[in-house]
């Protein structure tokens, strides 16, 4: 099992989610988050004094999904994120050890 | 004909209420214009002092203010004497006599009048030392700033002492009111410092962006509104077509002097940051206020609308150099009702004949060295004996939780159990 992390701009969010549910990807995590890559922050004004801000807002999508799905995955996330433009966020893979539904107890694929 | 002057007297006692309670409302302005500009970490307790600096200019006035600004029988044209709680209302036979000397409207709707002047002016001291001011000494300053530092300088101009007697003039206040304010929160903010983090130490300025700018934006509408009661008030009397006619006058300028203030703010704003700055904007709106409030009756009402944006022009080239100068003013008070005040005086013989520049400057002095020099031994009293600051880290924190021990928005920050 892969638990693939992706950084995306926030308007793509919904693209994304429709395009995870059509390749029947059961559930996502989504969270808020702030952070810098190659895009760097970028300058506002007030009151007439420039300042920069250093972190940008992007949405973090957690989806735990079979090995053999990952692939899947990952290609469609990279499709319906992508703008061509600096910025669009990156995806992270790692292996997941185990995964367990509170409900049932079920383990592994099963669970997902 | 006795029932014609007593009507009168009742419309004329009705509008001055009227009025009044317009200017009271101010108060809500002055609250939110200040809880849109500070963070949201400080709200509550600016929003606090907000409320609890008016309750205690109406009660120092009540007590001593009034009396002091408006001495039934002053020791001489420097000091007033002091007395104490408000006299008897005026009785029917002394209002039908009619005649020069007989009085036209209820005193007591005029100390309501008055109390909601004296609230403003501490309003304006509140914005300046926002965010880092200790609320308590912020209120003995209030107590002593309400009771004494403001009527003193406004029984020498409107209870008829030595400044008025000079010919200087004042019409609602740019000087008696919004000077005053300004410099007492001057004083306060030079021995206060800056908020921390907001100049750098190699001279750059480092914004504090306010937290709510709809907030800000409804605190203006708000006072502009209070306005109409602050100038239109002022003109004391509306029973007969001349009076009529002037405060409809007082109305129209001042509405049009807000709007120039508005749009020379904008533009100016616009040229020298590249951005429509909304807060200079705003900024702008009470610039033009204030720049009219000296002398909203004479000016045509496109001569009221140059004084206001000539006020618009300065409030943002003031904000710049009060940076540059390292005065911390969350909110442009000091610019707004200091700067743009002074203007306001000396716009009057613009359009005024009876009034002078030679006499409007020296009005402008004296308020401006009256109120500095005892705000600052006042707050310098205050500095040695308690304090006016809070702590690095409470500031950190922010007021709310330091000084209220609650936040604006808790929802937003605290775990729930």
């Amino acid at each position: 099992m892969k638990l693939i992390t992706a950084i995306i701009k926030p308007f793509k969010l919904d693209d994304v989610r429709e395009a995870l549910s059509e390749i029947g990807v059961q559930g996502i995590t989504v969270t808020e988050v702030k952070g810098f890559g190659r895009q760097k922050g970028h300058t506002e004004l007030y009151r007439g004094a420039e300042y920069v801000v250093d972190f940008l807002p992007k949405v973090k999508l957690e989806v735990a999904v079979d090995t053999d799905m990952s692939e899947k995955v990952i290609e469609s996330i990279r499709n319906a994120a992508n703008t061509g433009k600096i910025g669009d966020g990156k995806i992270f893979v790692s292996p997941v050890e185990e995964v367990i539904r509170i409900r049932t107890g079920e383990t592994g694929p099963e669970a997902l | 004909m006795d029932q014609v002057l007593e009507l009168s007297y009742a419309l004329d006692t009705f509008y001055f209420l009227i009025m009044g309670a317009f200017v009271m409302w101010m108060a809500a302005g002055f609250a939110m214009l200040e809880a849109g500009l500070v963070q949201s970490k400080n709200t509550t307790e600016i929003l606090l002092k907000n409320v609890a600096l008016f309750a205690v200019a109406c009660t120092m006035y009540m007590i001593m203010g009034y009396n002091i600004m408006y001495p039934g029988e002053a020791v001489n044209s420097w000091w007033p004497g002091i007395s104490f709680f408000l006299g008897g209302d005026n009785a029917t036979a002394d209002v039908i006599a009619g005649g020069e000397d007989a009085p036209y409207y209820s005193s007591l709707s005029d100390f309501f009048f008055q109390v909601v002047f004296v609230a403003t002016a501490m309003s304006i001291v509140s914005g300046a030392v926002a965010e880092r001011m200790k609320l308590w000494s912020f209120l003995i300053f209030a107590v002593v700033m309400t009771g004494f530092i403001y009527p003193m300088q406004g029984y020498w101009k409107w209870g008829g002492g030595f400044l008025d007697a000079a010919g200087f003039s004042d019409f609602a206040g740019s000087g008696v009111v919004h000077l005053c304010g300004a410099t007492a929160a001057l004083a306060g903010v030079l021995l206060l410092g800056a908020r921390k983090g907001k100049y750098g130490k190699d001279g750059s300025v480092h914004p504090i962006p306010g937290a709510n700018l709809p907030l800000a934006t409804l605190g203006t509408f708000i006072l502009w509104l209070g306005w109409f009661g602050f100038n239109g008030g002022s003109e004391l009397k509306v029973s007969n077509v001349e009076e009529a006619n002037a405060v409809a006058m007082v109305f129209v300028n001042t509405n049009a002097a807000a709007a120039g203030g508005v749009i020379a703010a904008l533009i100016t704003a616009k040229l020298l940051f590249g951005k429509a700055d909304l807060t200079m904007a705003l900024n702008g709106a009470l610039a033009g206020l204030v720049a009219i409030t000296a002398e909203p009756l004479t000016p045509t009402p496109g001569i009221a609308t140059l004084i206001g944006m000539v006020g618009g022009v300065l409030v943002v080239f003031s904000i710049i150099t009060m940076d540059k100068v390292k005065v911390d003013d969350p909110v442009g008070a000091i610019s707004v009702h200091g700067v743009v005040g002074m203007w306001g005086l000396l716009a009057v013989p613009l359009t005024n004949t009876e009034a002078a520049f030679g006499s409007q400057i020296y009005g402008l002095v004296v308020i401006f060295a009256w109120t500095f020099i005892a705000s600052f031994i006042v707050w310098m009293i205050l500095k040695m004996v308690m304090g006016i600051r809070v702590t690095e880290e409470e500031e950190y924190e922010g007021m709310d939780l330091a000084e209220c021990g609650m936040e604006a928005y808790p929802e937003f920050t605290s775990a729930k159990v």
